[in-house]
Parts: structure tokens; C-alpha cells; sequence
């Protein structure tokens, strides 16, 4: 598929027909990989040998971890898109992920805090990782309150998109202030790819199932938030035509 | 563009314009400090920078709306979005009337009220420097602000939410510098690092500002 092909999806009605074949399946794949992949983590995997059956926790924390920090970057680029293209699909794209995106922060937070209360004795530290966390939840409502204030959905559209472009360097270079602020209490990553001190694999591989259900949900929810936000255009403008008539 | 600046700077210091409003402000958030958590002075000297450098911000965050909102009101905003300067010009004045009406009066009555908090002696030079490096990057970055809010009826509030975590990777270097430079610490690092995002916002924000500003005005 050449890339020329993609564009297609930017007319309204082409996204609709397609997403009426897909969204079944994605959010039927989604169900069934988060109930396997919770299922399998939660009763079929041993307590670790130090943190006990709270090690589990990771099965929500950090696909829902690695959800917040992809679903700005996803809206990152659909901002881009709408700014270069003007395409009105990406636009609601973008408008339709930030709570979801929102949402996993906080998940990845809230889970964080209470696997920190029994393990690091405490239900929050400012370390490096929690506290880029807070601040990326905060650069969430912020876009999600420029949204809603604003009247004129093209307007709208812009200011959004630059200011998740602005964001998006200030959340990265926040991202490096606070590592140099203070020190870490969490630990480092352990699931690259090209590492030798990685996850054990009996946790490893139910943790792959659920990442995939995390990424199929969002999938669906964005693919039904945006139909939703289509529809909803159209119908405003069904409704201002029969105004005028 | 010296015109727009002088101009800008007039309507600032007379009445009416808020100038002073943010240093009354300032002086508040200091007094008030020490209501709150007792007057003992080695307390106060070891959160003096950080209060003083949270002071200078919300000071700054107060003034933020005037900077484009009086414009857009009667109209003059148009009018110079029509004459031959372009956009980008334009909102740097704004930011520079901004710093100089706003962030200069501070760093100037930083070392002041650091005395009514007990400053220790070798904290003044960096916090002072701090300001100075910092500030600009602050009123930078609220005119992007104030330009995204522009047009809204109720833009105070969600102004404060959307500047107010850009200003997160400034504090933490100035006040970082400041803390230092009270422990006696070398501060080159975070004065290396607060001087490059100053330079940088002053460099490539005034371009987002202004196409904000343009979209706004469409």
C-alpha cells in the first residue's frame, strides 16, 4: 500500500463505510486480548519472589503507562497532519484521543500509587517518572479545556494542533528538567528490547497480550469517538440547513 | 516596531494599565508567606528562593490577559495585524512590553523582598541572575498564551492551565540555580540550561504566538 492510498480516509464518509468493517473486529480483538491477558496475569503467573502477588499490578500499569505516552504522540501527529492537509478526519481524531489519552494517565498513576503504598511505603515520591506523569495529565486537560472553550470547530482545530505542537516539546524538555531535579525511586526500564536484564518471560508474555488489548481498545475507542464526533457535525449541519429552509 | 513598543509601554504605566498591579502582588504572596508556615528565619531562609521564584511567576501569570485582550477589545489588534509589520514582530514587542512592564520590576524588587524572607547573603546573586535569565522565557511563553485565549469571553482561568505547565521546565531550572547558588552549591549547569530554553522560546515561540494570533483574527 503506498502511502497516496491513506489519504482516502480523510473523506468522512470513506472513514465511516471503512470503520463499519473494522470497529467490530478491533473491539471484539480487544475484549478478548485484555480478558485473556488479565485473566492469564492476574491467576496464572507466580507471585514474585520479593514483591509478592503485588508484582501483578504491572498488567494495568504499564500498558496504561505506555498508552498515555503514545496516545499524545498519535495526537501529535494528527495535529501535524490537520496543519499541513487540513484534513478534518485527523482533527477529531486528535480530539477524540486526548481522554482517552487522559484517562491512561491517570490509570498508570492511580495503579502506580497504590503498588507504591505497599512497596515503597509511600503513595507518591517526586520522582522523575511520576512527576513527568503529572505534568503530562495536566497538558492533557489543558488541550481537552482549549476544545471545549472554544466555539468555531475550525478555529478550534488550529489552536489545538499548535498547541500540542508547543506542548510537545515543553512536555519533552520537562520530561529532562525533572530527571535533573531530583533523583528516581523508580526503576528503570525492563522490557527493551535489546536489553539482557529483562522481565521474566512467564510475566513477559501475558504482559504482550495485555499492551495488545490496551492498544486495540484505544484503537476502538478513538475509531468510535471520532464516527461519533462526525455525526455529530453532520447532524448540526442537517439541522442549520433546516433552519434556513 | 519602537513605535508599538513605546506605545505599548505608555498604556502600560498609566492608569489603568495594571502596571505595579503585579509587583503589589509579589510583595502580597511574600507577606503572606510567612503567615503560613511561622516566621521562623532558617525556615524562611531555605524556601526563600523557591517563594520567591513561585512569586515572581504567578505575578507574572496575573498580567498575562492584558497583554493582547485591551488590543483585541477596541479593535487596535486588527489594525496593526493589517499594517506592514508582520505578526511575529509584533508579539515579541508585545512580550517585550510585557517583560519590561512585568518581569523587570520584579527581578529589580527580588533582592528586596528576599531580605523580608532572609535570603542567606550568597543566594541573591543567583537568584537574581535567575530571574533575569528567566522571566523574558516567561512572558514569552504567556504571550502564546494570551494569543490562544484571545477571542474567549472567560479566558483567565484556562490561560493559568495552559501557560502554567510550559512554565514547568523554567522554574525548575531558575529555582534549581537559585537553590544552589543559597548552599553554596556551582550553579553553571542550570544556568547554562535556563539560559538556552530562554533562548530558544525567544527564538521559535514568537512564530507559533503569532500564528495563533492570525487564526484568532480570521
Amino acid at each position: 500500500m503506498n502511502l497516496n492510498a491513506l489519504w482516502a480516509y480523510a473523506n468522512p464518509k470513506k472513514f465511516i463505510q471503512t470503520t463499519d468493517k473494522v470497529l467490530p473486529w478491533v473491539s471484539v480483538l480487544a475484549v478478548v486480548s485484555l480478558i485473556v491477558g488479565l485473566v492469564w496475569g492476574f491467576f496464572f503467573t507466580p507471585d514474585d519472589y520479593r514483591q509478592g502477588s503485588t508484582v501483578k499490578i504491572i498488567y494495568l500499569h504499564v500498558p496504561s503507562a505506555l498508552m498515555a505516552i503514545n496516545v499524545w504522540l498519535m495526537m501529535l501527529v494528527t495535529s501535524l497532519i490537520w496543519i499541513v492537509r487540513r484534513h478534518h478526519v485527523s482533527a477529531l481524531a486528535a480530539r477524540a484521543a486526548a481522554p482517552i489519552g487522559a484517562v491512561m494517565t491517570l490509570i498508570a498513576l492511580a495503579t502506580g500509587a497504590i503498588w507504591g503504598q505497599p512497596m515503597w511505603g509511600t503513595w507518591w515520591a517526586w520522582d522523575p517518572r511520576l512527576t513527568s506523569f503529572l505534568i503530562l495529565f495536566l497538558f492533557y486537560l489543558g488541550y481537552m479545556a482549549l476544545w471545549e472553550a472554544i466555539d468555531n470547530d475550525d478555529t478550534a482545530a488550529d489552536l489545538t494542533s499548535i498547541l500540542c505542537l508547543v506542548g510537545s516539546v515543553f512536555a519533552l524538555l520537562s520530561r529532562y528538567a525533572v530527571n535533573f531535579w531530583n533523583q528516581g525511586l523508580h526503576q528503570g526500564a525492563s522490557l527493551s528490547l535489546d536489553k539482557e536484564e529483562n522481565v521474566a518471560d512467564v510475566f513477559w508474555y501475558p504482559l504482550l497480550v495485555c499492551i495488545a488489548g490496551f492498544v486495540l481498545l484505544f484503537i476502538a475507542l478513538v475509531l468510535l469517538r471520532t464516527r461519533t464526533e462526525i455525526r455529530a457535525r453532520r447532524m448540526r449541519a442537517l439541522l442549520a440547513r433546516e433552519r434556513m429552509g | 516596531m519602537i513605535a508599538l513598543l513605546i506605545r505599548d509601554l505608555r498604556l502600560a504605566m498609566r492608569a489603568g494599565g495594571g502596571f505595579g498591579l503585579g509587583l503589589a502582588f509579589f510583595l502580597i504572596v511574600v507577606t503572606l508567606v510567612p503567615f503560613a508556615v511561622g516566621p521562623q528565619s532558617d525556615l524562611l531562609a531555605r524556601i526563600a528562593s523557591g517563594i520567591l521564584w513561585l512569586g515572581a511567576l504567578l505575578s507574572c501569570l496575573l498580567s498575562l490577559d492584558r497583554i493582547l485582550a485591551l488590543d483585541w477589545e477596541d479593535g487596535s489588534l486588527d489594525l496593526l495585524a493589517t499594517a506592514p509589520l508582520p505578526m511575529e514582530a509584533i508579539v515579541t514587542i508585545k512580550a517585550l512590553a510585557h517583560w519590561l512592564t512585568t518581569g523587570l520590576p520584579l527581578v529589580l524588587a527580588a533582592p528586596v523582598f528576599g531580605l523580608l524572607l532572609s535570603l542567606p547573603a550568597p543566594g541573591y546573586m543567583p537568584l537574581i541572575v535567575s530571574l533575569l535569565l528567566g522571566t523574558p522565557a516567561l512572558s514569552v511563553i504567556g504571550t502564546f498564551g494570551a494569543a490562544l485565549t484571545v477571542g474567549l469571553k472567560r479566558g483567565g482561568l484556562l490561560l493559568s492551565l495552559l501557560v502554567l505547565p510550559l512554565y514547568v521546565p523554567i522554574l525548575i531550572f531558575g529555582a534549581e540555580m537559585a537553590r544552589r547558588g543559597v548552599d553554596g552549591l556551582d550553579y553553571t549547569t542550570p544556568l547554562l540550561m535556563l539560559a538556552g530554553i530562554t533562548c530558544g522560546t525567544i527564538a521559535l515561540l514568537p512564530f507559533a504566538s503569532a500564528a495563533v494570533l492570525k487564526v484568532n483574527l480570521r
